[in-house]
């Protein structure tokens, strides 16, 4: 037995639209939960909750083989991830059943389902009451699989339309009685136009990302996208690390917009680890569904995200995630509200530097030329920073190989708060289209 | 005349030939295809790269450590190979601790290891595949260069002449070409007959032709040359060995480390070699390192490596200094040759050393003596200029320059139409990579010059 250790005081559970679960970390649907087999090894691991992997109208599609493929970093860490799989693949009662089955056995965790059926409201009325039967604490509408069922007038076909959203949501509503996550698709212009549609259907949640329209890669001695199926493939829908901006500026724009003010948002896309997650929380998440990291790295990875969220917690002093959920909503504003007198500047650490110039030829030939070069009479070169000609652009210390080696130092300032608007450099600032 | 150390054992006596070869194999194992690539991330791909200064060739290191990364190798050997023909051996024989690998910024403190860039540029040339030479040769100039020595420095100066569209003749003194690539570098760092392959690629430009068994100051002179061709360059080298200058210079044990290594890197069988069961080297450079550790991996009992001042003036690297201690060389500083101790017959028994010190930085006898038994004894306190090269009436005029011959900043001697670069000239560290840009950079000047001419005439 393993010797017991003390643990953070902290509660990591959380009461999501009306769906209880232990902690935050949900698996969203997709293989890993495909069947029970997997969903109970997750819950085994901790996850808090499941998205079970999306039901639809039987015959069940079938799917291609050859169905990922990933855009690598230099060392072949996974950036992104891409796959052409469709909605599940085994059949409608096959999966009720294993539903019902693993709910019983596991009444502490989140069990949500999701659906794809077509859009017609007696495919819908059908599939409803079968679901609530089998005890599940929820639904997720799949309305944004980007690959495949498009095709067949489902998924994103569905989510790239207001109308179609709001419809199905409500049939939702009244054909179940549990909450109802709408799960929303990124290939759109405007989130927010999605998010309000699902609200104005009566929906509970609304949940995000779900994947992007994306190539990954091309092989170019046979000139085939990947994955190849054969000797084509097709576009498939890109997930992991390399997503997770673009769906927390997602999350941000809902969490920001005061149609949808208060609508319990889930934060999926990217996420790898608790700081991950902890961010999307920061922007609103009430919780957050995993996928590609999963996949990668299997389900122990909810062991490292529990505990790492736990300490951090303990450390802020977060009791509970609501104490933090959110908190970097009000900060996050449209840029004609930032300070246009905040001035930062660049600052190199010389003992840290190690003269490798990346900043210097960075800001040299494509920002500001504020980086000087000086060399000694020995030959020893020095990097320094022009002060007056430095923007705050932030790109050194981007580029700079040294952690910490380059800081932006926020400059002591007698000058107030100075939005856009007032600004007297706009043309078009409020004062003086209000004058004119 | 008979072999200085004919009455020692044979190296294959004892031990098997598979242990010897293997003791003889690479020093510094290749990168695995993975290795290299996880290596070549580790570049930061710096600016104005302090790596690239280091370097006595202007190879441009983080593009080619770039294309690497980039899965682009024949581009990586490209950009090797158009500073450095010989980048294959340089990567094996640089002193890359005191080169490029010195000067990379990840030796700063927080990190401490440098990318290892010489393992790197022999992954990019072990690995190009290129469909015929990588470089194309200019229409014929009508000009014809003569070269007086194979080695690295005649080799680059040849093939860059040749790039230009000048035909060349290389006049070489030995069997095959290579200079001390092929007899000198220890046998461990250039094994099996890379040096001569690399010849191969080099030769493949075309309009280079070497004729061997021709010796300037012997049976060829600087004045035929100056008349026949339109421009000369010496490329001579380090031929004579600094000698003691103790009675028994010539005593059978005693041997110049050069001349050793020479045949050590000629012989197909190791283990017909002579091998001394105790040894002493004399000298603190390199070439003293490279022949103690031959030695010992030959399966000497006991090497001593014997210098006169501390290890602080050896001018061996650290690092070699390192692979001595690792091959079981014991090194004894601070004694200075005084005797060749001999036999009744006349044969080396061991060496009688001065003890030294350094008082206000003069090195003093301490009046105590010190004596290291050894049935051979090689020296290696440098190599000199061999006079006898410039012994025509011509050549005996080119001004010297420490011991060496003096060229400008454009490698020109005192006699018009005569280059010279590699070790035999004066400047620099007597290095490879040193020859091999010496030889470039005097084939650009020789070129120029030739082009002037023409454009007046
Ligand atoms: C034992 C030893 C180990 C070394 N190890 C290293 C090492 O690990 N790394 C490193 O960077 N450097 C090393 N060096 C130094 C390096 O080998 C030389 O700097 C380099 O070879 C110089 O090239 P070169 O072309 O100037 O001369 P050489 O290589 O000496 O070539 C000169 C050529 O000219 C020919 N020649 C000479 N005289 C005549 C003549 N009169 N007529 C016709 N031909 C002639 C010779 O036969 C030879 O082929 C070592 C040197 C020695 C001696
Ligand atoms: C192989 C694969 C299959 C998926 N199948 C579904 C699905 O059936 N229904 C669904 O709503 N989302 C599906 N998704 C999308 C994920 O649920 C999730 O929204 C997306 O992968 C982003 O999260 P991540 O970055 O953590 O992977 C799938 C993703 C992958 C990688
Ligand atoms: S990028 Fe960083 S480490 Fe490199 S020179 Fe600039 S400050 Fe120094
Ligand atoms: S030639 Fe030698 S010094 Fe130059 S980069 Fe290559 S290994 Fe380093
Ligand atoms: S100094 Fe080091 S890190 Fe910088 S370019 Fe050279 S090899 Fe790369």
């Amino acid at each position: 037995m393993k010797a017991s250790m003390k643990k953070p005081d902290v509660d990591l559970s959380i009461e999501f639209a009306g769906i209880r679960s232990p902690n935050p970390f949900w698996l969203a649907s997709a293989p890993p939960t495909d069947k029970a087999y997997n969903v109970e090894r997750a819950y085994e691991a901790g996850w808090g909750g499941v998205v079970w992997k999306t039901l639809g109208e039987d015959p069940a599609p079938v799917n291609v083989s050859s169905r990922y493929s990933a855009h690598f970093g230099k060392n072949r860490e996974v950036l992104g991830f891409n796959n052409i799989e469709l909605i599940t693949d085994r059949s409608l009662e096959i999966n009720l059943r294993e539903i019902t089955e693993v709910k019983k056995r596991w009444p502490d965790r989140a069990l949500i389902v999701s659906i794809m059926v077509p859009c017609v409201e007696e495919s819908w009325k059908t599939i409803l009451p079968l679901v609530e039967a089998t005890g599940a604490d929820g639904i997720e509408l799949n309305l944004g699989c980007p690959h495949g069922m498009p095709e067949r007038g489902m998924g994103a076909a569905v989510g790239q339309n207001p109308d179609l959203i709001e419809r199905v949501t409500r049939w939702c509503k009244q054909y179940y009685s549990k909450p109802v996550i709408v799960k929303l698709t990124p290939n759109i212009t405007d989130i927010r136009v999605a998010a309000q549609a699902a609200m104005r259907g009566g929906a509970d949640a609304v949940s995000l990302i779900n994947t992007i329209n994306s190539i990954t890669s091309i092989d170019l001695d046979n000139m085939v996208a990947r994955p190849t199926v054969g000797s084509q493939s097709t576009h498939g829908g890109y997930c992991g690390a390399a997503v997770k901006p673009i769906a927390m500026n997602m999350v941000a724009e809902i969490a920001r917009d005061p149609a949808t003010r208060g609508l319990p948002i889930c934060g999926i896309g990217g996420i790898s680890n608790w700081h991950d997650a902890a961010e999307f929380a920061a922007l609103g998440a009430g919780a957050v569904q995993v996928c590609t990291a999963a996949m990668l790295h299997g389900f122990r990875i909810v062991e490292e995200m529990q505990d790492g969220l736990a300490r951090w917690m303990a450390e802020k002093g977060y009791r509970s995630l609501n104490d933090f959920s959110g908190k970097a909503v009000r900060n996050t504003t449209d840029w004609k509200y930032l300070d246009m007198n905040f001035q930062t500047i660049a600052h190199i650490d010389q003992d840290q530097c190690i003269q490798c110039g990346r900043c210097y030829i960075a800001c040299e030939d494509t920002s500001h030329q504020s980086i000087a070069k000086l060399v000694d009479t020995a030959g020893a070169r020095r990097y320094e920073v022009i002060e007056e000609e430095c923007v705050g652009c932030n790109l050194c210390q981007i580029t700079c190989p040294v952690e910490g080696c380059i800081t932006m130092v926020p400059q002591e300032s007698d000058k107030p708060y100075l939005s856009w608007n007032e600004d007297p450099r706009n043309p078009f600032r409020e004062s003086v289209t209000a004058a004119g | 005349m008979t072999h200085p150390l004919d009455h020692l054992p044979r190296a294959g006596h004892g031990s098997d030939g598979a242990a010897l070869a293997a003791n003889f194999s690479d020093l510094h194992p290749p990168l695995t295809q993975r290795q290299a690539f996880i290596e070549s991330q580790r570049c930061l791909y710096c600016y104005d790269a302090p790596c690239v200064e280091a370097c006595p060739s202007d190879i441009d290191i983080p593009r080619f450590i770039r294309e690497i990364a980039e899965d682009n190798v024949n581009g990586a050997a490209q950009t090797i190979l158009e500073e450095n023909i010989l980048g294959g051996s340089c990567a094996r024989v640089c002193p890359t601790e005191i080169l490029c690998e010195q000067s990379c910024v990840r030796n700063h403190d927080a990190e401490c290891q440098p990318v290892l860039i010489g393992l790197l540029q022999r992954h990019a040339i072990d690995h190009m595949r290129f469909d015929g030479h990588p470089f194309v040769r200019a229409a014929d100039t009508g000009k014809h260069i003569a070269i007086v020595g194979a080695g690295p420095a005649g080799l680059s100066c040849a093939h860059r002449l040749a790039t230009y569209g000048h035909r060349v003749t290389i006049f070489e003194a030995e069997a095959k070409p290579g200079g001390l690539n092929e007899y000198g570098i220890a046998r461990y760092k250039l094994i099996d007959d890379y040096a001569q392959r690399e010849i191969d690629f080099l030769l493949e430009i075309g309009g280079i032709e070497i004729r061997h068994g021709q010796r300037l100051g012997d049976n060829l002179a600087l004045d035929t040359l100056k008349r026949d061709y339109d421009s000369v360059f010496l490329g001579l080298g380090l031929g004579a060995s600094r000698q003691l200058g103790l009675t028994g210079e010539h005593a059978p044990g005693l041997m110049p480390a050069t001349d050793y290594i020479h045949q050590l890197r000629q012989t197909d069988d190791l283990g017909r070699l002579a091998v001394a069961r105790r040894c002493v080297v004399i000298g603190a450079g390199n070439t003293a390192i490279d022949m103690a550790v031959q030695m010992a991996r030959l399966g000497a009992d006991a090497v001593t490596l014997a210098y006169r001042r501390g290890v602080e003036s050896m001018a061996a690297t650290g690092h070699e200094q390192e692979i001595a201690r690792a091959n079981g060389v014991r090194i004894v500083t601070w004694a200075q040759p005084e005797r060749i101790l001999l036999d009744d017959a006349g044969r080396v028994t061991g060496m009688r050393f001065a003890r030294t010190e350094s008082r206000g930085g003069a090195l003093t006898a301490t009046g105590e003596t010190l004596d290291i038994p050894a049935d051979a004894v090689f020296t290696a306190i440098g190599q000199a200029f061999d006079d006898a090269s410039l012994s025509d009436r011509r050549a005996a005029v080119l001004e010297r320059e420490a011991g060496k011959i003096e060229v400008d900043g454009n490698f020109r001697t005192s006699l018009a139409g005569v280059y010279a670069g590699g070790d035999c000239v004066a400047a620099g560290q007597d290095l490879t990579v040193q020859a091999v840009q010496h030889g470039k950079l005097a084939a650009q000047a020789i070129h120029q010059q030739l082009m002037a001419q023409q454009e007046v005439a």
